[in-house]
Order: C-alpha cells, then structure tokens, then sequence
C-alpha cells in the first residue's frame, strides 16, 4: 500500500449514468471529497481512490462494465491501475 | 548543438533578414512604466532617420493615442537599450546609433498623473 | 478460444495489440522505423508498454459510437431550440469565437502528430494508442466544428476559422506552438502533447471553462467539451504512460525528458494563458478564476503529478515559478493588450462593468485595485467622453510563442519584461526567460518562425486583388482583409458591434447583462418601465 496522500481525482460529467458510479465511490471512498460544479462532479481523495464494479452494479442493479465510465469520464489525475473488477488511482 | 534534426547539420531559413524589408529596419520602441501601452512597439524605420525625426515624428505617431501624450517632453526622457543607458545625438541616424535591424530601445518619463496606473 | 470463454481485459488486450504485431524478417527495423533514435531516446524492450485502460478497437468504437450518438442528440435539441440565444449574453459568444478559430485547428493538427506516431512508434500498443488518438482528435476538430457552426448562422467571425488559423496574427500563437510539437521527433511529440499539454494542462480549458460554459447555459458547448474531454482522459493517462515508460527504459532519457518538460510546459502554457482571459473576462457569469483554477489544477494537481515523478529524478518544469507569480495578473494584462488592438482582433472588446470588478477585486486582491481598475476606469473615462483609447502600432512579438512581448516582470507588475538575444549577428527578442531558453537551446529552429508582425512590414500580407503601389493602398486595412478579418465588422467596442445590434434585436434581452441595453429594442418589464 503506497504511503502518499497528494490527491488524486476523478471528474465526470452530473448526468444520471454518473449518480450511482458517483454515490459507489463514496461509499467505497471515505475519504473523497465530492465537489459539484455546473454539469459537472469532481471526486478529490488523498493519496489513492478505488472505484469496484461490484459497488457500482449494486448501485444501478444491472451489469456494469468498468469500461463504461469512459463515457461520462471528464478527467483524472493519478496512476491508474484497472482490471475487471477494480477501477484504481493512486500515486506513489 | 543548434537543434535536434533527424538530418545531420541541419540549418534553418532565417525569414527576417533586413533585406526583406524594402530598404528599411525594424526598430522595436517600448515607453516603459505606462502599462497601458507599454508593450515594445515594433516599427519599419530608414537606417538614415535622425534621432530628432524619431522624437518629432515616428513616436508621436505611435503614442499620440495616448490622451496625455501632449505633456511628455521626450527631449527629456531616459533612454536604454539591453546594454545599458545611452544618452541620444540628436543630429546622428539610428544606425550612427548603432542600432541594428530588431534592435529594442526604450525611454522613460516622468509619471503623467498621481496615480501611474492610469496611465 | 474454441470453448467460447470470454477473455478478461487483460487477456483481450494483450490480442489485440501485441497479438497483432510481428517482427520483420527481410527489412531492418530501423528502416520501417527510421525517426526512433535521432532524439537520442533508448528504448530496450517496447513489450513494457502498456495502456492503463487497455483499450482495443473494439471496445474503443463501441464506446466513441455512444459518446457521439449523446452528443448529437444534445446539439440536435439545441439547434432545434435555438439554444445560442439561450445564453446568458452576447458577450459569451465571443469567447466561442476564439475557441473554433484557435482550438480547433490544434486539434486538427493533433491529428495529424498522432497519426505520425500511430505509423512511427516501435510496438504494436503504443501504435494503436496513438492511432486512436488521431481519430479522437479528428474527431474533436469536426463536432466542435459542426457544434460551432449553428453559431455562425447567427453570430460575426466564426464562418473562417481553417483560414484564419493559417492566417490571423494571435492565431499564429497555436499554430506555432502544435507545428513546433509536430516538427519535434516523435518522442519530443508525445512528451510535448500528452504530458505537457493534455496532462499537465488541459484540465483548465476543459474543467472550469466548459463548467462555466454550462453555467452560462451553452448546452452546445459543454457538450462537446466534456465529450472531447472523455477522450481526453485516456489521452492523458497515455502523457503519464508515455513520461513513466521513457523513464524506466534508460537513465540517460531522464535528462532529455526532463528539458522536454521544461520546454513544453512552458509553450504549453503560454498558449493556454488565452483561457485566462475567457474565464475572467468573457464568461458573463463565472465559476472560478483564472487565480484559483491555476492553484487547483497546477499547483495541487501538478504538485501531485511532480512529487510522484520525482522517484525518478524529474524535477517539477523550470519555469514552474514565474506561471504562479503571473497568475494573479495574466488575464488583466491580456485583455488590457486586447481591448488597446480591438480594431484587429476578430471579436469586440468590451470593459468590465463596477459588477464585474468588484468581482475581480475579491478575486484578485492583491492586484487588480492597485494595477488594473484604475486602468480599466480610465479607460471607461475616456469611452464615456467618445474618445476612446486604442492603439494603432503593432507590436512586438516573442520569436518563440509570437505573443506580444505583453507580459510584466515576475516580480513587478509595472516593468514589461525585455529579453534580447544575438545569433549568428541577428537580434531576436522575446517575452520572457522561459521562450529565451528555448530559443538557445534550438536557435536552428526558432529563426525560421512567421511571424506575422515582420510579415506585415514585409508585404506578404495582402491579397491578389490589392495594389500596394496605388494611392488608396492602407496596409493595415489590406493585412486584416488578409487575415480573414472583416475590417469595421469583426473587432472593435462590443457595444456598438453587429453582435449586440442583433442579439437585442432577437432576444429582446441585453446584450451585456451587466451594463443598459445598447438599443432600443429590450422589452421593458416592470419597474423598469
């Protein structure tokens, strides 16, 4: 586990695809910091964020494909690690 | 080295030489301290021109926009160029100057009202 | 595969790169990939590439085909709706003018360097990386295009951007900036472009810009942004991929990565600076300021960024200092340069009302009641007695970024910065120590830049149909023409502008919410009345 807690972020656009990945990372997150902008909601957490497809499938009860999130994606900020099941930004 | 190319001794075509600009120079003119045209002018001008005719005629044209531009006494402004001070001759052309083609100059003047961000 | 299982992500997109590459057997590698060593980069083993989302083509056409199918319902609903008078005023549109006359063309030449480095890099993922990114680009360059081109119908100076582009004196200041990257080794490219660029700095534009595009109600706008944007997310992850991936192959890249980001974090900020100005000045209603976006995005987001790249001997960009002094004066000092030139600029300059700066007051508190607003209030003197202030003489432009040498010593506002330098007998002036150092660094280069000013007073810059011998001949008129501006109708005071006439006109709304209406055509409602 790294030790860093510069921030790391994701962006996405406010829609209502993004409300549940947004409430999924909350509560996968305590740390975040939930910032909303017009048309837009910026996540702040320090030093390393995880976003769970399993957490998010809960959230819209279907199937979800972390691949996904590119659609709404705005922006982000840290080493992104992603594999089936777990969506990372971390830095070192 | 001078540039990194995939070609070795490579050399660039320098557009500006002097000779493109149909007999005269460029000479970049900055009033400096009046930030709100305080930027480097830049002018085409004859090498023959006379320190006198610069003061009289070329930047009054560039600075006459300037409501208080009345009120300066340019025979009384400081000038410098990258160098250091120099004090001009009058009668002696810019290149008597020595001031070469894309040479800077500036000038500085009293402040034009109490506060000198107005102008 | 013969049982049908589905690959997992790792798995799919090791086939669909490196599964597709193979090695050449009667042609040398170095002749299929000539331009890989010149930039002095060592690279040993390309198989340690990888892209963090691990995007195929597959995937990648399945999700861009969702993202576009969103994004043109939204600029059908906006077009049928008449969106672009649901704005908040005239004013915003202007800073829509600069964006499809500036950003436009570098994403089309964006295009074009990925495109390079989708043929010249020496595997098989970073190849599709980059081929990706050249669609995305084109993309971007043809919906912002279309987006902006409902605008057109409506508004002056949006209808020639490919022209101006090539053309328009401050348009020079991107062009140069994307020619410089793409006439870079494609290392340099992708150093200059995907880290330095897109992920260092875009997040200004397209954050808090495209945030307060949202805010001012340009439903057109925010939504190609923030589409362009998604995209760009996997573009900058690539920027990090590219700096992590050059550093780990050879210590002795670390030198030459480092001058890159020294370089082009500067010219990368340098054009950007003009979002300064769109943010303080041209959003009627505003999100943040110019002050604050760079303290977020830069100094917490970069400082990240830097303290996590410094494992490997990178420092944070050389001129990373100056860019936090300037930032509580950028914008003031660019739009002070752009209100004085209005009469050549393709939009109409306008002052900031009491409102506005009050806002700024708050915002910028210790500069702009000491600099700027008397400036500014001097200037409103002299428009309300019906002379006001413009000037005539062009200026002097940066060899290296071609601004006008516009900006202030680091650390004093009143002193404009000079900076002179002799090559080979010649004088080449510039705007500040970052672009000098560039300059030195490459002088073979840097001499060879247009630059528009010199072209002016060399007579390059009019049409066929103009004789400079007759005596009508104005030089100034004939440039404008050339640059693609309408001479009278494009620049000038916003309030007596083709712009404002037309928006009161339509929309029976002030066309500057902040000041009266600038005709008679505003419906009066109540206590107005």
């Amino acid at each position: 586990m790294n030790e860093s807690k510069h921030p790391v972020f994701i962006a996405f656009q406010a829609n209502n695809d993004t409300l549940p990945i947004v409430n999924a990372i909350t509560r996968d997150n305590p740390l975040a910091i939930v910032n909303e902008m017009p048309a837009m909601v910026k996540i702040d957490c320090p030093g390393r964020l995880v976003i769970k497809r399993s957490s998010i499938e809960e959230e819209v009860g279907r199937e979800f494909d972390l691949q996904e999130l590119q659609i709404n994606l705005i922006s982000l900020s840290g080493e992104i690690n992603e594999d089936d099941d777990e969506f990372t930004l971390s830095w070192n | 080295m001078t540039v990194k190319a995939i070609n070795p001794n490579y050399s660039g075509r320098y557009r500006d030489g002097v000779e493109n600009f149909h007999g005269n120079q460029l000479l970049n003119i900055c009033w400096e301290k009046h930030t709100m045209m305080g930027w480097p002018m830049c002018v085409p001008i004859s090498p023959n021109t006379t320190f006198k005719e610069l003061l009289d005629v070329v930047i009054p044209r560039i600075y006459s926009m300037h409501p208080q531009f009345d009120s300066v006494d340019l025979y009384k402004a400081h000038w410098s160029t990258s160098k250091g001070a120099f004090i001009p001759d009058m009668s002696k052309t810019i290149s008597d100057h020595g001031f070469k083609h894309k040479e800077q100059i500036r000038f500085r003047t009293q402040p034009l009202s109490n506060n000198p961000h107005r102008g | 595969m013969a049982n049908g299982k589905k690959l997992n992500l790792k798995q799919n997109y090791s086939m669909l790169t490196k599964g597709l590459d193979w090695e050449p057997s009667y042609q040398k590698k170095q002749d299929i990939f000539p331009q890989l060593e010149f930039e002095g980069i060592k690279i040993h083993d390309w198989s340690n590439w990888e892209d963090p989302f691990r995007l195929t083509i597959d995937a990648y056409w399945k999700y861009q085909g969702e993202k576009e199918k969103k994004l043109y319902a939204i600029i059908d609903a906006f077009q049928q709706n008449n969106g672009q008078f649901n704005v908040t005023d005239a004013r915003y549109v202007q800073a829509l003018k600069i964006f499809i006359n500036a950003v436009v063309g570098l994403e089309y030449n964006a295009w074009r360097g990925f495109s390079r480095l989708g043929r010249e890099f020496g595997a098989a993922s970073p190849r599709i990386a980059a081929q990706m990114q050249a669609i995305d680009e084109m993309r971007h360059a043809t919906t912002q295009t279309h987006a902006c081109s409902h605008y057109a119908r409506f508004f002056e100076g949006m209808g020639n951007a490919p022209y101006q582009f090539d053309r328009t004196w401050y348009l020079s200041i991107p062009k140069s900036f994307f020619e410089d990257a793409c006439s870079s080794g494609p290392f340099e490219f992708v150093v200059a472009i995907s880290f330095a660029f897109e992920y260092v700095l875009t997040n200004l534009v397209f954050m808090p810009w495209m945030s307060g595009a949202a805010y001012n109600g340009d439903m057109s706008t925010v939504s190609f942004g923030f589409s362009a944007q998604s995209d760009e997310a996997r573009h900058m992850t690539l920027g990090l991929e590219v700096i992590k991936f050059l550093l780990e192959q050879d210590p002795d890249n670390v030198p030459i990565v480092q001058k890159w980001i020294d370089k082009w974090f500067w010219r990368a900020y340098r054009v950007l600076s003009l979002v300064a100005t769109m943010m303080d000045y041209m959003l009627p209603k505003r999100v943040m300021s110019w002050d604050e976006a760079w303290t977020i995005y830069y100094e917490e987001n970069g400082g990240a960024l830097f303290a996590d790249l410094a494992r490997y001997g990178i420092k944070p960009p050389r001129d990373a200092d100056v860019t936090i002094k300037e930032k509580e004066r950028l914008s003031h000092e660019m739009w002070s340069i752009f209100y004085a030139n209005r009469d050549v600029v393709g939009f109409p300059l306008w002052l900031p009302s009491q409102e506005e700066m009050n806002w700024m007051s708050e915002k910028y508190p210790n500069t702009f009641d000491k600099y700027y607003r008397p400036r500014f209030e001097y200037w409103k003197e002299l428009e309300d007695n019906g002379t006001p202030f413009t000037n005539t003489t062009l200026p002097q432009l940066c060899q290296v970024c071609q601004w006008p040498c516009l900006f202030t010593e680091p650390d004093d506002p009143t002193e404009f910065s000079h900076h002179q330098t002799e090559y080979k007998d010649e004088h080449f002036q510039f705007c500040s120590d970052g672009c000098q150092h560039i300059f030195e660094n490459e002088p073979e280069k840097y001499i060879q830049a247009w630059l528009p000013v010199h072209e002016i007073y060399k007579g390059n810059c009019i049409l066929d149909d103009v004789d400079p011998e007759s005596p009508d001949y104005n030089p100034m008129v004939e440039a404008i023409r050339y640059m693609g501006l309408k001479p009278g109708i494009d620049g000038g005071l916003f309030k007596e502008h083709n712009d404002a006439m037309n928006w009161e006109k339509w929309t029976e709304r002030p066309s500057n919410i902040h000041n009266q209406p600038a005709t008679d055509f505003v419906r009066k409602t109540g206590s107005d009345k």
